[in-house]
């Protein structure tokens, strides 16, 4: 991929939690990539829009996915192995984000191969900072993978305002 | 977390392990680092077999990819199967950006990959930002009694 073509990156955010879905739009605001986020409220959701890319009923599959464990329906555990056990889509890097460190959680995730696990702070500047580590690592820094999978709609999107991500709520969350 | 954190590098250049340890020291970074040269010597040091008996697991590995004897992504590939050693994190650090290479690591299930910058500033700069996020913002498997004695 050409530095010069870089797309925007694509994120799915899986979060029941409309206050801590707020903490990530604002969060996210401040992100220097472009960037595109979709949100899904529960596991349902996630998994769904997930089959719509590969059936390429909509955008490419996502670049990254932030994960919160706890989610209705499908427990975000079981959402990471639908990702981490299906070939079309098992290179999409997940991180896993949570609000308790349990160990025994934490060693399970890993296992079924979670990019990374970062516990969610509860103090908002620590929130925020911890998002903007989550950016220079990963979207500014780490090389994921090239983008497929799914068909990709380019043109269909309105460029990002620069230093603006687009939205595009999946679940129920107002925002 | 008193315990230092313990680093694996697998590089086969010597140059490149040296820039990574003097980066990690810079960054006052308290680990132990033991560095090997190819992907032979990397599993035998996970599995400890042979002469590394003795040694504890690593908490994260930073893995190139063009090693002799075994290549990373195999090295990664037994990894992952290994329930021993699959929650290790590893981070691939190499020279390629193919994307090909990119996406296969992923799909190996490395836990992130790192292009290695051929300026030394730059790498050197490249090491900080990957110490900052694993050894400061994200949760290692080791950060925890059982994944301390299982990794």
């Amino acid at each position: 991929m050409s530095e010069g073509a870089k797309p925007e990156t694509i994120i799915l955010l899986v979060e029941d939690n409309a206050g801590d879905v707020d903490l990530v739009l604002e969060a996210v605001e401040h992100f220097e990539t472009p960037h595109k986020l979709h949100i899904a409220s529960d596991g349902s959701q996630a998994l769904e829009y997930l089959a719509a890319c590969l059936d390429g009923e909509k955008d490419r599959l996502p670049d990254l996915v932030l994960l919160d464990l706890n989610v209705p329906k499908t427990d975000g555990r079981e959402v990471l192995a639908a990702i981490k056990n299906d070939d079309r889509m098992k290179h999409v890097p997940v991180i896993v984000l949570t609000s308790s460190a349990a160990e025994r959680e934490l060693l399970q995730v890993y296992r079924l191969h979670a990019n990374c696990f970062i516990t969610k702070p509860t103090d908002i500047d620590t929130f925020f900072a911890m998002f903007q580590s989550l950016e220079r690592f990963w979207l500014r820094f780490a090389r994921l993978p090239p983008p497929c999978g799914g068909h990709a709609h380019h043109a269909e999107h309105r460029p990002p305002r620069p230093g603006v991500g687009q939205r595009d709520i999946e679940g129920g969350i107002q925002v | 977390m008193s315990a230092p954190f313990r680093i694996l590098i697998v590089e086969d250049n010597q140059a490149d392990a040296d820039l990574v340890r003097e980066a990690l020291i810079d960054a006052h970074v308290t680990c132990a680092i033991t560095t090997v040269s190819d992907g032979a010597q990397a599993l035998e040091y996970l599995r400890k077999d042979s002469t590394h008996a003795g040694t504890d697991r690593p908490d994260i590995v930073l893995l190139d990819i063009n090693l002799p004897r075994v290549d990373g992504f195999e090295v990664l590939r037994e990894m992952k199967a290994d329930p021993r050693l699959k929650c290790i994190p590893v981070l691939i650090l190499s020279s390629s950006t193919a994307g090909a290479d990119v996406r296969r690591g992923y799909e190996l299930h490395a836990n992130s990959y790192i292009a290695k910058h051929a300026d030394v500033n730059e790498f050197f700069a490249s090491i900080h930002r990957l110490e900052r996020f694993w050894l400061g913002t994200a949760v290692l498997p080791c950060q925890t009694t059982e994944g301390a004695g299982a990794a």
